[in-house]
């Protein structure tokens, strides 16, 4: 036999290796960019970084294609054809600031409201949420308010955090893991490989979800539920725990408010509220002595279940009694839900028992010693072992704020927060919600010239809060703050366009967007957000909407309808700080932080939009941007990263501060960014063993919080299984105090914002007639797409280069539909035609697709012909913003009434086939021009010919 | 027509495919293309990468099917590359010899110098694991990153292929599966890992681990089955009887 070849099985892999952060969804885990003769040869996880620990996923691998993208922007633009058109003219940054600039500082000084500054998925919160204020406009916020500010909101109102973010499954020691609507999107490396642990460690796992895909797919036990009603299922879990008498009672007297005592006074504007001390504490019945005292009390053991009366002979009842008279009641009963929810009643009795089995038979203990904030010292920690996680399945409905307050609830019922085994905590949250900011922005604080006094942002306690005029109207162009949404936390985007062109509550002069593809898969009813970018006020001939300025990285559908485009780096070209004032990537056991820098060269006229940003600020004047001879304060965002404070000692990143060793607060470092550097892109810093668990009632942990500069007190807090916030609102709806609702919101309010949660059907639903649209509609992100800014990626467009709309076998075989088969969608607003495949693991009665994967013809520099324009479609055409007339001749928001989250999955639709000779994707829009010095890319790619040079030198 | 090696070494290097717990990411499958276009031999190209009918060469796939009964339906994600078979008919079926097993590991790879592109290995391959580069016309396949696991310029740990290194879920472990001790085979015989397609006698060295049965803490009718389970009623007294008592357990 002749010898085999020989080959070089050691060739040098990169020159170097430069440690960032990767920006291909919002996970931000550490890569290491290996770079070979100037290219980018290989990106890999970064196997010390605390997000990803080593792996990486698809979109991750495919940054290559993505930073070398045709489709990226190449120099600033100003719009010479019409809105729409896509005819740019090149322009110099001089003339794009000064432009820019001469639009915001005339509507700064005239009133500083009419500019709505809007980012999508940005992940400098920080720097632009600041920069709002400076500016003074309460119209800001980023993408959260339709994408999962239910989640978030919630998270802060019961538990002070929710998922992702906020807190993970303790991995390594849970016994049960539960998920809700958790299709693979956020926190997914994490997720991922938790649950690649898990199953390897025998631990059962369950999914919650209308469809299977990857994670219910592995799943012990998926559960099909019909859309909407998760919240439903978690009342009947709930009422199956205290049916079978298996709740931890121990764990909610000392960590949650159940024993507090509540006002019953009905038709009193007290009734529902905390029966407080003079000090304003919340009171409980001492068990041992009969007498109303603070729940602060040390040594205190609280009656939970006797009522009560006050000096003045009010009746008190504790929150652990109301708990039990709303929940345990024959509504929730397993049997009376089943057919709702399709989960049979004997499939919940079997999972309310295994989550009680987990918890109560198989109960933790782990000997770290702890004192708790009231002083009294634990020789141990105990735990029950069992996680849950959820997401925008059950965030993105309209009943969801209520449905994730529930699922929070079930955690608490079960004793598993912030426990060994249980859901735990990431610094700096748990946060309790006094612990956040309220929103600013009042009518009387809007003033020309002037900075705002705190964060647009912010969780409102009472209407006392709400960003709303004498006459109760709105403040903010998106309404958010206002009685159509109290507690929208993170904004509602969906409704800025939409608003501003209706001048309701006001016209715009600027919209200002950064990262949001509004006028495509971002917006609810696509094609009419692109008419109201394009629509001219006859009067005057200008556009409604009259000066649009955005920010992309990338030749997105949005840039056509821009006036002036702003070009972004991609994410290997720039600095970024991934700051614990912002969206932390902390863990459970550690605090941590990261930066991008630019591993690669700039080689176009293009700007990172942070450091752009600081400089349009320093050119407007803006406080904190300017010095005190009007000079830039901040050379560019790294600067800004490394030397701007927050308060003394706290800035945007938190490790290798003062003389590089100080960690959370210290004076800036000059050489921070460079130890961030060496020490591969992140710092991280562990907790104390005494501080793991129970953060939020943990002595060491809240030491630990403070010297870390996450707040300068101690701040222990305790569950909130009851919102008095929520009775708040609930009160001024029944006619109690000053902030009274619109009438036609009034009932609205009465009876979304109880203070327990209780589930109502989703608005779409119970609007539209169900013999008309019975079927229901979901997106899910596919894995390898996820938030990865657009199917342009020429290895990502293979895997999902158009997208069918998957419908139940059971669908498919009363309409006789085979995959293939093109069909007409219906919904209240509109109809798409669509192709579709039949799918067995589905909701029998609900139809889904891939979200984001249909794109318009011209865009991201696809060829016209290309799949994503002539077969992707987007579901968001059947979508409207609001809902249909309610015969008053209103149209409420189709959102979330409690914070505003964009309702996407309450969509309801009808299927029917399509005529086979007429096929093709309905509706079709014209061609968009790409700007005219993006070069049209080669078709044909061979990323890597260029290293192979070095294989003939060593060869 | 290529032989194999006629005195192979023991030594058997594969990959063992967890489908428990692969929930069909593409990670494996993104980065194997983006470490193996970058390597020795021609790129894996892309073409039409722009535009319709966007094809490319990949070392590594995914497939995503339905497994359904009359009451049942499951999605499987089935990762599919290269199963370097010990009898290796895409190596026997080459005019020129390109095609070879290693003697020394096993591995299967194509010597590109001397592939004429006349795809009769793909044709043979009965798993479809072979691709034709679409520009230089030359068979890729699954080199099982031979240049990674020997490499020296890596850290040891990173000695794996690029789809072990990346899946988020360890769904993928490498190893000699011809060493019965070896991590992986002791994985193989622990957890029931079969051939794929046994029936077509090729032998294959990567192995697929099944999926585990699920598991259920409770039997579904037990719960239900329950005495006091068949009343939707809820015993609201008898609930409060169950609190007082427990909580002067409590105390």
């Amino acid at each position: 036999m002749k010898t085999q070849p020989v080959i070089n099985t050691q060739p040098k892999v990169s020159d170097e290796i430069r440690k960032t952060t990767c920006y291909m969804c919002a996970c931000r885990c550490g890569i290491n960019v290996h770079l070979k003769d100037g290219d980018i040869r290989y990106i890999e996880g970064n196997r010390d970084h605390p997000v990803n620990q080593g792996v990486l996923c698809a979109k991750g691998s495919a940054g290559i294609m993505q930073h070398n993208s045709p489709a990226r922007l190449r120099a600033p633009l100003k719009r010479v054809g019409p809105r729409g058109s896509g005819q740019f003219e090149e322009i110099s940054w001089d003339e794009a600031l000064e432009t820019a600039s001469q639009w915001l500082g005339e509507v700064r000084e005239k009133d500083p409201k009419k500019l709505a500054f809007f980012t999508g998925r940005d992940q400098s919160q920080a720097l632009t949420g600041w920069w709002a204020q400076q500016y003074g406009t309460p119209n800001f916020a980023a993408h959260g308010g339709f994408c999962s500010v239910n989640m978030a909101a919630a998270g802060i109102y019961t538990l002070g955090g929710a998922f992702w973010e906020f807190g993970s499954p303790d991995w390594e020691l849970t016994q049960l893991f539960m998920m809700f609507g958790v299709a693979e999107d956020h926190d997914s490396n994490p997720i991922k490989m938790g649950i690649g642990r898990l199953k390897n460690r025998g631990v059962r796992v369950i999914s919650v979800n209308p469809v299977q895909t990857g994670y219910s797919a592995v799943a012990d036990d998926w559960v099909s539920i019909t859309p909407g009603t998760d919240g439903l299922l978690i009342q009947s879990l709930i009422y199956e725990l205290l049916r079978t008498n298996q709740i931890d009672l121990e764990y909610l007297i000392r960590y949650t408010n159940a024993p507090w005592l509540v006002i019953d006074a009905p038709g009193t504007e007290k009734h529902g509220l905390f029966a407080r001390n003079e000090d304003g504490d919340p009171q409980v019945l001492c068990q041992s002595t009969g007498q109303l005292m603070s729940y602060k009390a040390k040594g205190i053991k609280p009656n939970l279940t006797n009522s009560t009366t006050d000096h003045d002979g009010t009746r008190l009842v504790s929150v652990f009694s109301l708990m039990i008279d709303a929940w345990f009641s024959d509504q929730y009963a397993p049997e009376a839900t089943e057919s709702r929810t399709g989960v049979p009643a004997s499939r919940v009795k079997q999972l309310a028992a295994e989550l009680a089995q987990v918890a109560f038979e198989q109960e933790i203990e782990i000997p770290i010693e702890w004192t708790d904030w009231k002083g009294e010292k634990h020789q141990s920690m105990k735990g029950r072992p069992v996680s849950m996680h959820a997401m925008r399945g059950i965030s993105a409905h309209s009943n969801g704020f209520q449905t994730c307050r529930a699922l929070h609830i079930l955690q608490l019922l079960l004793g598993s927060v912030d426990v060994p085994g249980g859901f735990r905590f990431k610094p700096p949250y748990p946060k309790s919600v006094d612990m956040h900011p309220k929103p600013a922005g009042h009518a009387d604080s809007i003033k020309p010239g002037q900075p705002l006094s705190g964060a647009p942002l912010g969780y409102p306690r009472s209407p006392d809060d709400l960003l709303i005029d004498d006459e109760g109207r709105p403040v903010r162009i998106d309404k958010a703050f206002s009685w159509d949404a109290p507690l929208s936390a993170h904004g509602l985007m969906h409704m800025v366009i939409s608003n501003a062109h209706a001048g309701d509550p006001y016209p715009v002069d600027v919209l200002f967007m950064y990262m949001a593809n509004m006028a495509w898969n971002s917006s609810m009813n696509s094609a009419g957000v692109i008419e109201m970018l394009t629509d001219v006020d006859p009067e005057n001939g200008d556009y409604k909407i009259p000066k649009l300025i955005y920010s992309d990285a990338y030749s997105s559908e949005m840039v056509a309808y821009a006036d002036l485009v702003l070009p972004d780096t991609t994410y290997l070209e720039r600095h970024d700080c991934i700051s614990l004032l912002d969206r932390p990537i902390c863990e459970p056991d550690a605090v941590a932080d990261a930066i991008r820098w630019p591993v690669v060269e700039l080689k176009r006229n293009v700007r990172g939009f942070q450091s752009v940003l600081l400089d349009l600020g320093a050119r407007l004047g803006l406080p904190g941007m300017v010095d005190d001879n009007g000079a830039p304060k901040y050379r560019d965002y790294a600067d800004y990263i490394v030397n701007h404070q927050r308060k003394p000692g706290v800035g945007p990143l938190a490790g290798f501060r003062g003389d590089g060793a100080a960690v959370g607060r210290g004076d800036p470092n000059s050489k921070q960014l460079d130890s961030y550097i060496e020490n591969g892109g992140f710092w991280m810093h562990e907790l104390p063993d005494a501080a793991r668990y129970y953060k939020a009632q943990n002595a060491d942990y809240q030491q630990f919080a403070v010297d870390m500069g996450f707040y300068d007190a101690p701040a222990p807090y305790l569950y909130q299984i009851y919102s008095e916030e929520l009775q708040k609102f609930r009160l001024a709806a029944e006619g109690f105090g000053p902030k009274q609702p619109p009438e036609h919101l009034r009932e609205r309010v009465r009876q979304c914002f109880t203070p327990l949660p209780e589930w109502y059907a989703p608005f779409e639903g119970d609007m539209v007639s169900e013999s008309e649209f019975p079927i229901y509609a979901l997106t899910q992100r596919p894995m390898a797409m996820y938030h990865s800014w657009g199917s342009q990626n020429p290895w990502l467009r293979q895997i999902h280069g158009h997208n069918p709309l998957f419908v139940s076998s059971e669908i498919a075989k009363q309409h006789a539909i085979h995959d293939g088969d093109w069909v007409w969608v219906r919904s209240h607003h509109g109809r798409i035609k669509v192709q579709a495949v039949v799918m067995h693991a589905l909701n029998p009665n609900t139809v889904w697709t891939w979200n984001a994967i249909g794109k318009r013809k011209g865009a991201w520099q696809l060829d016209p012909d290309a799949p994503e324009a002539t077969k992707g479609f987007l579901l968001n055409h059947l979508i409207h913003e609001l809902l249909p007339e309610r015969g008053d001749g209103l149209r409420w928001s189709n959102s979330d009434p409690i914070t505003g989250q964009a309702a996407w999955y309450d969509l309801k639709v009808s299927i029917e086939k399509a005529d086979p000779d007429d096929p093709g994707v309905y509706p079709e829009f014209p061609t968009i021009e790409a700007p005219g010095n993006l070069v049209k890319p080669a078709s044909t790619v061979t990323y890597g010919v260029q290293f192979q040079k070095a294989k003939g030198e060593r060869s | 027509m290529t032989m194999l090696p006629e005195n192979p070494s023991a030594k058997k290097l594969g990959l063992v495919i967890d489908l428990d717990i692969c929930v069909g990411c593409h990670a494996c499958v993104v980065n194997c293309k983006e470490w193996n276009t970058g390597s020795e031999g021609a790129p894996l190209s892309d073409v039409n990468a722009y535009g319709a009918q966007q094809t490319g060469a990949w070392l590594n796939r995914i497939h995503t099917f339905e497994v359904t009964t009359d009451s049942t339906a499951q999605v499987v994600h089935f990762p599919k590359s290269c199963l370097h078979c010990t009898d290796a008919p895409c190596v026997t079926v080459c005019p020129t010899g390109a095609s070879y097993k290693r003697v020394e590991d096993g591995i299967v790879l194509v010597n590109e110098d001397h592939c004429i592109g006349c795809g009769l290995c793909a044709w043979a391959c009965p798993y479809g694991a072979r691709e034709m580069d679409p520009v230089e016309q030359v068979m890729k396949k699954c080199t099982l990153c031979v240049d990674r696991i020997y490499n020296e310029n890596l850290p040891e740990e990173d000695r794996v292929p690029a789809c072990v290194r990346t899946c988020p879920t360890g769904a993928r472990a490498f190893g000699d599966l011809g060493d019965p001790d070896s991590d992986v085979s002791q994985l193989v015989r622990e957890r029931g890992g079969f051939d794929l397609m046994p029936e077509q006698q090729t032998s294959p060295v990567n192995k697929y681990l099944p999926p585990r049965e699920k598991r259920h803490l409770i039997a579904s009718d037990r719960a239900s089955t329950e005495p006091e389970a068949n009343s939707s009623k809820p015993d609201v007294e008898g609930f409060w009887g169950w609190v007082d008592s427990a909580l002067a357990k409590l105390s």
